[in-house]
């Protein structure tokens, strides 16, 4: 302990010179019984580290569903560590075999979104790893300063994105396909096929994509009613596809015609029934 | 105890936020007074201030003082971590009438000062932001009421061995009536095919006779023998249970804790050293069953060959018991063999459990007596051959390194020693070969002293194998929800701190099924899972920590896809078929909530709104 401390005083002494330049915000899940644990014990022993993260404790790291990390990229976070157990040591046994499956879904996501994925950071550390932990959050940190702040805040249609990737996943079919996949993997479907992992990943991502795709119409036509030739536009996604995403939305009854009687119908989300 | 606060969610809420200088330990490197000043400027703060140690008398009692004086509703304490100090600020909440879940903590030292030690302005920043996180958690907080539920003062033990029949008869002992559940007919588990034991040199069978009987004769033991499992529903405390025998009605039982020990079978060498290939190539159980039959053919030299498919050759891991006892029948062998000779005929008639009927068959034996004979230049019969008296046997052992731990052990092996047993190294590049030189059984190994290739004709090969785990101890854990380890064996939920307890509450386990293990071990553990499973039945009721997952019915579709994930089977399908939760089986880990495709699923003390509000204050700019 002793050494580590005499090496965070020859550390730099003084603050770096531009004292008020742009510090990012990471937000820290760390599951209880490992990486928070590793977090304890690098304070414990004295491991320095950049002070960006800001952690939150979570039972485990399987508590951390899309949408949380998803809401939390939409209201502009530069970055998102999350913390488990290494797999087979989850405290919950399989938990963070989940956690696994899920951050593959979000970085699918941003990506579609157009947020960079490296912003978004799974690793396992164990409640014996404090300096593993001090070194993690160093680099991310670099990571991410080079990422620069979250656009999010400044561009509006990127916001946008950001919330039609959050509403994607919160549907029904993305949430089924990932609470499924590992069983799909073990066990196989319900017909005694297993499913191998890559054919599994693929379908997994085609049906993100149809999701982001008709979360982003819906979020677009919450804003104003817009025709499909607009909303294919603005996706840059052709029309065609797009008119399929609508016939489905309106099979669900969470999007409606307007203006029927002018020449180019028009679409509007229904914010309130549907899905939610 | 003061009187207890009521606390409606609806209320406003009144946070009180206590500062930690621990110390220097915050203090020497966060400006905790001004923290505490910032605390004040925080949405529905009502009172904040700094202590020089909270976790002293005084600053606890500077906790119970704010909660009177100030009506507070929702405490923070800004200090070191939750995992050695929450309980203690907690039951402070507690002592002045505050529920205890509507505490926070929030770490500034493992998580902020002691990390940045030379960053005091940035640190003290963070502490702020961190605090800031804290309060927006506690406004969100709820009081919640932790569940107590009974528990059955009966158990179940699952395998009639040495571990089952010891850990059912110390429940027993203790007044808990006990089913105990043996597939086979007989009770006494691996030791019925055992010849005589390590380290008392005592008969298998005259040394657990005892325990058998005792077992049978106990008034709190209901014996289940030629029956399994055949289904476990439920939780600690309140297990329904049915037991299945062939032929037989199905018992059904209510108990309170479950306790495993299957035990383990013996490695099947199957294409390692000529077993099944060559006659006379055995394991060591068979050897075991051969010398308690006292059906030993004649032999005069007997190789052993230890770690035949441990260590990394087929299983990855050192069996622990074999080197015992390969020591103790090299000492055997030497000292009784006599005894232990069979009579030629008498084979294959004998021995109907292990197939050395078919490894030894007569001609062989013929074979070898004729040529015996001839190697002496007699003519005629074997019966006339004088094979030496015991001391004449040579029984070398084969080993990568011998296991004799422990005081005991090490003394049988220097006895072995003494007895001019021949121990031999071998090496992983130059494992032993057995194969037959015309009609002689050999062994092949390289002498590492010598550096040689060498050849030892025998007459038996004697193979030490690993303790494996049976082979449906996966149907087991299926049906009890409880993990095995990578090798198949039982998972214990902590190597070192819960050995015999597993992950799930009420369920232990014990004896080989978790592992090698000798009978000195399975005994120990047994009467340690009897005494873990004791404490349940004893108290009569457990409390479960209100961190659980509670299902919203509107929400719910019934899809089942919670139920599959939850790895303690702490959800089912209710008579409407939806989701519900068995409250006192869940442990909080909030998968099913990150899974329900419908988002019915949210965890006391960790939903979504805290969560959200916790991460997104972290992100305001400092106000
Ligand atoms: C060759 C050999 C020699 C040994 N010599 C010695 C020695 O000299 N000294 C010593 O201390 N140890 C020795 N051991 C180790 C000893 O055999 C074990 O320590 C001991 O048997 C462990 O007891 P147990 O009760 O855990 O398991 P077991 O003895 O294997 O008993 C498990 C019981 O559970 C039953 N069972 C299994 N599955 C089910 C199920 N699903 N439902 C119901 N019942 C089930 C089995 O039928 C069995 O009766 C030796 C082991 C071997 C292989
Ligand atoms: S996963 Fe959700 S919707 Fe499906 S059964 Fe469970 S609680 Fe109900
Ligand atoms: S929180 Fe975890 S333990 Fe509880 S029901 Fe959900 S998956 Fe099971
Ligand atoms: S408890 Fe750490 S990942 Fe599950």
């Amino acid at each position: 302990m002793a050494e580590n401390v005499q090496h965070a005083i020859a550390q730099k002494k003084d603050e770096p010179a531009g004292a008020n330049e742009w510090e990012p915000k990471i937000i820290g899940f760390l599951c209880n019984w490992c990486s928070y644990a590793g977090a304890d014990l690098c304070g414990v022993s004295r491991y320095q580290y950049p002070t960006n993260v800001r952690a939150v404790r979570v039972m485990c790291s399987t508590r951390i569903s899309p949408h949380i990390v998803l809401e939390l990229f939409t209201a502009g976070a530069d970055g998102i560590l999350v913390g488990g157990c290494h797999l087979n040591d989850c405290h919950y046994i399989t938990g963070n075999f989940y956690t696994e499956k899920r951050l593959r879904l979000m970085k699918k996501l941003l990506e579609d979104a157009g947020i960079e994925p490296q912003r978004l950071r799974l690793e396992w550390v164990s409640a014996s790893e404090g300096e593993k932990f001090s070194k993690i959050v160093t680099e991310f940190t670099e990571q991410v300063k080079k990422l620069g702040p979250s656009k999010v805040k400044k561009d509006a249609a990127l916001k946008t994105r950001a919330s039609a990737a959050d509403g994607a996943s919160q549907t029904f079919r993305l949430r089924a396909l990932v609470g499924k996949e590992l069983g799909l993997e073990k066990t196989g479907n319900v017909y005694g096929q297993k499913l191998d992992q890559t054919e599994l990943e693929k379908l997994i991502d085609a049906a993100t994509k149809d999701e982001f795709e008709r979360s982003l119409i819906l979020e677009l036509s919450k804003q104003k009613a817009r025709s499909v030739k607009e909303l294919g536009q603005i996706m840059d996604v052709p029309t065609d596809k797009v008119l399929r995403h609508i016939v489905v939305l309106r099979q669900k009854n969470m999007i409606a015609m307007e203006h029927p009687d002018g020449l180019t119908p028009t679409y509007k989300a229904i914010e309130i029934g549907g899905e939610q | 105890m003061a009187d207890t606060i009521k606390v409606d969610p609806k209320d406003k809420p009144r946070i009180g936020v206590f500062v930690c200088h621990c110390g220097t330990n915050i203090g020497g490197f966060v400006d905790v007074k001004s923290v505490a000043e910032y605390a004040k400027t925080l949405p529905d703060v009502i009172y904040a201030t700094d202590n020089l140690y909270t976790c002293a008398e005084d600053g606890l009692v500077s906790i119970r003082e704010g909660i009177r004086k100030h009506n507070l509703n929702r405490i923070i304490v800004a200090s070191c971590t939750p995992r050695t100090h929450a309980p203690l600020f907690q039951a402070t909440c507690e002592s002045a009438g505050l529920n205890k879940y509507l505490f926070t903590f929030v770490n500034i030292r493992e998580h902020c000062s002691w990390v940045h030690m030379k960053e005091r302005e940035k640190g003290t920043t963070k502490a702020r932001d961190l605090i800031r996180m804290g309060v927006a958690r506690a406004r969100l907080l709820i009081p919640q009421e932790e569940q107590r539920v009974d528990v059955e003062p009966s158990g179940v033990v699952i395998g009639g061995g040495v571990a089952g029949m010891t850990a059912a008869l110390s429940l027993a002992d203790m007044g808990f009536p006990v089913h105990l559940v043996e597939r086979e007919a007989e009770l006494g588990g691996f030791v019925k095919n055992l010849n005589n034991l390590y380290v008392t040199e005592k008969s298998a069978t005259d040394t657990i006779k005892p325990l058998i009987e005792k077992t049978k004769a106990h008034k709190n033991v209901k014996l289940h023998l030629g029956s399994q499992m055949k289904s476990v529903e439920g939780f600690i405390g309140n297990y329904e249970i049915v037991i299945g025998a062939k032929g037989a009605e199905d018992i059904k039982a209510k108990v309170g804790t479950i306790i495993v020990a299957t035990g383990a079978l013996e490695y099947v060498p199957e294409g390692l050293y000529g077993y099944n290939q060559y006659p006379n190539v055995v394991t060591l159980t068979e050897f075991e069953i051969l010398c308690k039959k006292k059906a030993l053919p004649k032999m005069k030299n007997v190789a052993i060959i230890q770690c035949a498919g441990s260590r990394g050759q087929v299983k990855t891991y050192c069996s622990r018991v074999c080197c015992n006892v390969a020591i103790k029948n090299a000492i055997n062998i030497v000292d009784n063999y006599d005894n232990m000779l069979g009579l030629a005929e008498q084979l294959g008639t004998v021995i109907e459990k292990v197939p050395v009927e078919q490894k030894v068959p007569e001609e062989i034996i013929e074979r070898r007596r004729r040529r015996r004979g001839r190697e002496r230049g007699e003519e005629g019969e074997a019966d006339e051959v004088k094979l030496g008296p015991s001391e004449k046997i040579e029984v070398t052992v084969f080993n990568r390194d011998i296991m004799a731990y422990g005081v005991e052990h090490e003394l049988t092996y220097n006895k072995a020693r003494e007895k001019r047993v021949k121990f031999v190294r071998y090496t992983t590049d130059h494992l032993p070969r057995v194969y037959m030189e015309g009609n002689q059984l050999t062994v092949g190994y390289f002498h590492e002293t010598l550096k040689l290739e060498r050849t030892m004709p025998v007459d038996m090969v004697i193979l030490s194998t690993p303790l494996v785990a049976q082979p449906d101890a996966g149907d087991l854990s299926q049906m009890l929800k409880v993990p095995l380890g990578q090798e198949g064996f039982f998972l214990e939920a902590h190597v070192k701190l819960r050995p015999v307890d597993f992950a799930t509450d009420g369920i232990f386990v014990c004896g080989t099924c978790r592992g090698p293990a000798d009978i000195t071990e399975a005994v120990t553990q047994a009467s340690a899972a009897a005494s873990r499973a004791a404490i349940p039945m004893a108290k009569g009721y457990v409390q479960a920590e209100a961190l659980t997952s509670v299902v919203d019915e509107n929400k719910c579709s019934g899809c089942g896809t919670c139920i599959q994930v939850c790895p303690y089977g702490a959800l089912r399908k209710s008579e409407k078929g939806l989701a519900e939760v068995i409250v006192a089986a869940c442990k909080g880990c909030g998968c099913c909530g990150a899974t329900c495709p419908e988002g019915a699923i949210t965890m006391t003390n960790y939903t979504d709104a805290q969560l959200l509000a916790e991460a997104k204050a972290a992100l305001q700019e400092e106000v």
